[in-house]
This record gives structure tokens, sequence and C-alpha cells, in this order.
């Protein structure tokens, strides 16, 4: 078998007087002691062609036709080659230089390299296959760890936790088929209380979708707060990925904001599975069209609403499970989910987390014990538990009586100049708490600042509005909450203020507000429903004893 | 305790130094900026905001005083601060103002400072 692809072969030469002296050995300028000759044969050199014909000792000398390799050979003085030949493959050259006697060498000596060569051959194929092994056995090491630390990576660009929503519960799975996958989900908080939900699955899997994966992640991540219809988002995430994604990829993705205080959603689809809706009666696939994403620019996606009612809940899966086949080649198919899921009837099998390890539990049943997963596999739930009145289930409101203790309220007219008489008032009820001085400064100028965004963005300074403040402890954190009645309208996100902007004039010096706040607290909430905002500043009580 | 505002401008060791007192909010807008056009005809180039008699400074009140410096900056004059509290101190950090006026703990710090230079 003739390798086609040009060959470095290592040969080596010298000559066979062994009775040199031994200070020889030693002296590197002597010629004719051994050293290897690196060389190339192109595989159409005819010398290549000669030594696979003529298998034996040649003598350089005496061969004369147009070959680079011979020149070569001559050019380094080689005198005598026994081609060494494995399995009708050159594999190397045990070379001859002139005799260090300067005479001929003789038939004895012909035969004795011929022996050599027969004898090495084997040898020497086997210690080049064996450190072909190791060199692929390194790589394929070399390999596996880089996937590895590509999981670890990919998992990173998933959600750490599950956001906490008041009456909802969330759930999900992402099951590579390999090591990365092509599937992914997100959920984007805002700051109006209204939660983002993305899914997506890029064609293929391993390591090609996962890249396409993390890009089409990091421009869904960039955009979300620009865009608040999901139409709109995702042409314009199409648009983004177009240029960049290859030819034969694209991604199915399903993008939805769900009002957690009423359950209303909207979304935009770009070509992925049909979400479930679980209705107390049976279920409903929610449509809206839409091409994948990254086909081509320019496309426009379809918005459509769904409203879900407590008790009711939401599934969006991924190709993985309806497109896995059993043993028998069937495929496991939309009418198998959807009917397993019209069977869900009791709440208790209808929990976000139920309904995971139900999918999880009938795909295994479905592709038998022996199955190697065929494509990446997402599911992710919604479950919304919260009653109709948007009050929070017993249990939400037993938790919250055990952590939080009340320990005063009082409400205020929307009049300026009254953010200094909540300011003082609660200074006056967290006295007890032995505050430091600078961390009381910070509690004060915090709730000073929420009420006057209280009074002023969220009452607009109606005096019969009222905004109430409530301060409780837990054991190991003090919360004021401070509520006005600009529901239905979101509170924007903090945002570090451009000082230099502001003093060259091309911004207003105001708009320091949510940043003051933010500063001063440990931690800030803001919640709102359809009638309320409320800021929630949380100050530790750990580190106001140090 | 009187919390209004109130404000006067005086001279000293050729510094136009306006004295602020109370609260610093939204109320204090038209006063705060009468002082400050007052100061700039002393003709000095440096001018002090004296903070040691106020009690309370809003969000409000920090947009006045980024408006302050805007307008010192254009006309190259340069803002000083003095008697802030350390809370204060801490939100002009926080605020990035400190990158932009030196602030120094009293009167008597700021001429030391400057009789040195």
């Amino acid at each position: 078998m003739m390798k086609s692809s040009q060959k470095t072969w290592r040969s080596w030469f010298g000559g066979v007087e062994a009775e040199t002296p031994e200070e020889d050995l030693l002296e590197s300028k002597t010629p004719t002691r051994v050293q290897p000759l690196d060389f190339d044969l192109a595989p159409d050199d005819p010398l290549l062609a000669y030594f696979l014909g003529a298998p034996g000792v040649v003598e350089v000398d005496r061969l004369d036709f147009d070959s680079p390799g011979l020149r070569k050979l001559k050019e380094a003085g080689i005198r005598m080659t026994a081609p060494l030949i494995s399995q009708g493959d050159l594999i190397g050259l045990l070379n001859l230089g002139s005799r260090m006697s300067e005479q001929d060498y003789t038939t004895d000596d012909r035969r004795l390299l011929n022996t050599l060569a027969t004898q090495a051959s084997p040898a020497l194929r086997v210690a080049q296959l064996a450190r072909q092994q190791q060199i692929e056995a390194r790589e394929r090491e070399r390999m596996e760890q880089e996937l590895r630390v590509a999981r670890v990576i990919q998992e990173t660009l998933l959600p750490k936790k599950m956001p906490e929503l008041h009456g909802w519960q969330l759930d999900a799975l992402w099951q590579p088929a390999r090591a990365v996958s092509g599937d992914f989900y997100d959920y984007i908080t805002f700051a109006d209380g209204k939660l983002g939900l993305v899914a997506g699955d890029v064609t293929d899997k391993g390591v090609p979708a996962a890249l396409v994966m993390a890009t089409t992640r990091s421009i869904l991540r960039a955009a979300v707060e620009r865009y608040s219809s999901p139409g709109e988002l995702l042409a314009y995430v199409n648009d983004m990925l177009c240029p960049d994604i290859p030819q034969n990829m694209f991604v199915t993705c399903i993008y939805i904001v769900l009002d957690p205080a009423t359950g209303h959603l909207r979304f935009a689809n770009a070509g992925h599975n049909l979400p479930v809706h679980m209705k107390e009666d049976g279920v409903l696939e929610l449509r809206a069209t839409g091409m994948p994403l990254g086909l081509m620019p320019g496309m426009t996606y379809e918005e459509t609403e769904a409203q879900l009612s407590p008790g009711e809940g939401l599934v969006v899966y991924s190709d993985g499970l309806v497109e896995a086949h059993n043993e028998d080649g069937d495929m496991y198919g939309f009418p198998r989910l959807r009917e397993l899921l019209a069977q869900q009837t009791s709440q208790s099998q209808r929990t976000s987390e139920a309904i995971i390890q139900l999918l999880q539990g009938d795909l295994a049943k479905f592709t038998g014990p022996d199955w190697e997963q065929e494509d990446d596999v997402t599911f992710v739930t919604l479950e919304y538990i919260e009653t109709l009145e948007g009050a929070p289930s017993q249990q939400a409101a037993a938790r919250e009586e055990q952590t939080w203790s009340l320990l005063a309220e009082f409400s205020l007219p929307s009049e300026p100049g009254n953010e200094l008489q909540a300011r003082e008032e609660v200074a006056g009820i967290v006295k007890a708490l032995d505050f430091p001085e600078e961390r009381m400064e910070r509690l004060k100028t915090a709730v000073a600042e929420a009420t006057m965004n209280a009074m002023e963005h969220g009452n607009h300074y109606q005096v019969d509005l009222m905004v109430e403040v409530r301060v409780l402890t837990s054991p190991s954190a003090l919360a004021v909450r401070i509520r006005d009645h600009g529901g239905g309208k979101p509170i924007p996100e903090p945002e570090t203020p451009d000082l230099e902007a502001k003093l060259a004039g091309l911004q207003s010096p105001r708009g320091w507000g949510l940043f003051l706040i933010k500063n001063m607290v440990d931690e800030m909430n803001i919640e709102a429903d359809e009638v309320h905002h409320t800021i929630e500043l949380i100050f530790n009580l750990e580190g106001s004893h140090s | 305790m009187n919390h209004a505002f109130a404000v006067s401008v005086r001279q000293n060791s050729g510094l136009a130094v306006i004295d602020l007192s109370g609260e610093i909010n939204a109320f204090a807008d038209q006063e705060l900026a009468s002082a400050y056009s007052e100061a700039e005809q002393t003709g000095s180039t440096n001018i002090v905001l004296n903070f040691s008699q106020v009690s309370y400074i809003n969000s409000t009140g920090i947009a006045l005083i980024v408006g302050l410096l805007a307008n010192a900056r254009k006309s190259n004059r340069k803002l000083v601060v003095i008697g802030l509290s350390d809370h204060y101190v801490e939100i002009f950090n926080i605020t990035r103002l400190s990158d932009f006026m030196n602030i120094y703990s009293d009167e008597a710090s700021l001429l030391a400072e400057t009789a040195n230079t």
C-alpha cells in the first residue's frame, strides 16, 4: 500500500568498518560516523517506485535517472542503500557512505546489509506504529479534556438558578447528546417584574452547534432590553445572526414574555416546537409563525398572546424529545407528547417538576435502555400556582410570615418634602437596632430617595395618593418596603449616571435617585403589579454588629 | 433646628465662599443659582462651596451641584468643597463628583493648602 502524501524518512548512513579507534567515535567532525539523514521523497519520485519494485540492497552510483531523491542521496555521499519495506510501504532507508578504507564494498558487505535491512524493517515498523498510537492517544486525551472544559464553559451560559417569581414555579432540564449542546434556554428578569423566557435549538449537535448557540445567546442577551416586542426582538436577532452563521446551520428559537402578575403571555416563534399550554381541561398548542433564525435576513415574526390561569402551566421542549427513535425506528412524535400531557389532570401531576420527570421518564420508556441519545434534549416548564386575585398562595404567605416580622408601618401623602418625614420616622423605628452611625446615614438617604421616587414618579405628587412604608426585620436583615400607586409602568433599572456627559451639558444633571439608593443598601428589590410599585431596601444585620 | 435652605456669599483670601445651610433639594434651586452668579461676579476663579451647616442633600441637590460644576468648568473656574459630613463625602465619592472637585474638611485646611501652593 502506498501512502499518497509526501513523507519524510529518517535514514541512517555510515561506514561499516568496525575497527575505528574509540576516540574517533567522539570526534564529531568525522564524516563517516553513523548519523541520521532526513529527506523528503515525493510519492511520484521514480526512486520510490524503484525501491518498492526491487527490494534489496541498491548501489546508488549505478542508478541513473531523473529523481530529486536520488540526487539528494548522491549529494549526501551515499554509496549503498537498503530500503526498509514493510507491508508494501517504504518506511526507511539504511544508507552507507564510502568505506573508510576507501575500497569498494564486497559481496559480503552487501549480504550483511541485506540481512540487517530484512530484520530491521519489521522492528522499525512496530516502533513507528507504537509511537503513532501514543501520539493519537495523547491527542484524544487532549480533545476530551478540551470538551470537558467546553462543557463547563457552556454550562455557565445557562441560568445558574431558576428565577424566583411570586406565585410561579419554574423548572428546566438540559441534557446534551454529546459533551456540548446546541440547545439553550435563558430567563431574563425585567425591572417591571416581567419575565422573558428563551428556548433555542441549533441544527446539529456537538461543538459546531455549541459555538452557534453561544453566539445566538449573546446576541439575544444584548438586545433583549431594547425590544419589548418579542417579534421585533427575534427579527433583530435574525438579522444579526445571518451574516455570521455557517450556511447549512440555523437556530429555532421561541421567546416568551410572561407577566407574572396576570399570567399574560406574549410570544414569537422562530420555527421552534410549539409550546404546550396545559389547561385545566386539556392541552393547547401556542402558535406563532416565523422562519428559523439565520436562514435569511429581513424576516418578520408573528406575535401572539395567550393567557395562563392559576393551576395552568406551559411546557417548552426541543427536537431531542419528539424526534427520538426507538429500536423499531418509530419516532416519539407530537401526538404521543400531547396525549401524555393531556392525561396529567391532577394538580400534583402538573407541577413544573413533575412534568419534567414525566417527560424524561416517558422518553426513556420509549427509547429503551440501550438508547444512544440522538439529539440534545431540553425541557422548560412554567406553572402558575398563584390565585386569581394576585394574592400569594397560602404557603408563600406562610413562608413570608416566618421570615419577616413587621416592626412598624406608616403612610404619608405625596407632598414635596415629605421624604424627610419618612426618613426621620424610619430612623426612629430602627434606632433600637443599634446601627452604626455610617449605616444609619445610608439607611436615611436610601429611605428619603425611595420615598421621593414614590411620591414623584409613582404618585405624581397627588396629595391624596399615599406612600406606604413598612419596616420589617428577620434574624439577619432589616427591610424597608416603600409602596406607591404607579403600578403597570416599569421602574427603570438603576444605571450608573454618566457624570462626564452631564458636565458637558449632553445629559440632564438629574437622574441620581435609583443609583444612590442602590449604593446605600445591601440589596434593592423592585416589585410591580397592576396597581403598585414596591421598592424594597435590605440592610444586612450581621454587618452592623461588626 | 432650622432646616430651610439659606445661602450667602463672602470673600476670603481671594476666594469666593458660598456658605450653604439647611437642606439642599429642589427648593434650593433659585437661591443657589443666584448665589453662584454673585460668586462669579467677585472675579475670583476659585469658588468654595461651604457645606458645614448643611443637614441634608438629596438627589435633586446632587443634580444642582452637578449643574454648578458644569457652569464652573465652562468658564474655567475651579469649584472646591469644604465642610461635608462623612456620609456626604461618601456620596460625593459614589457619584464621582470628588473626581472633579477637591474636598477639604474645613476652611482652615483649604487656606493652608492654597497658602502652600
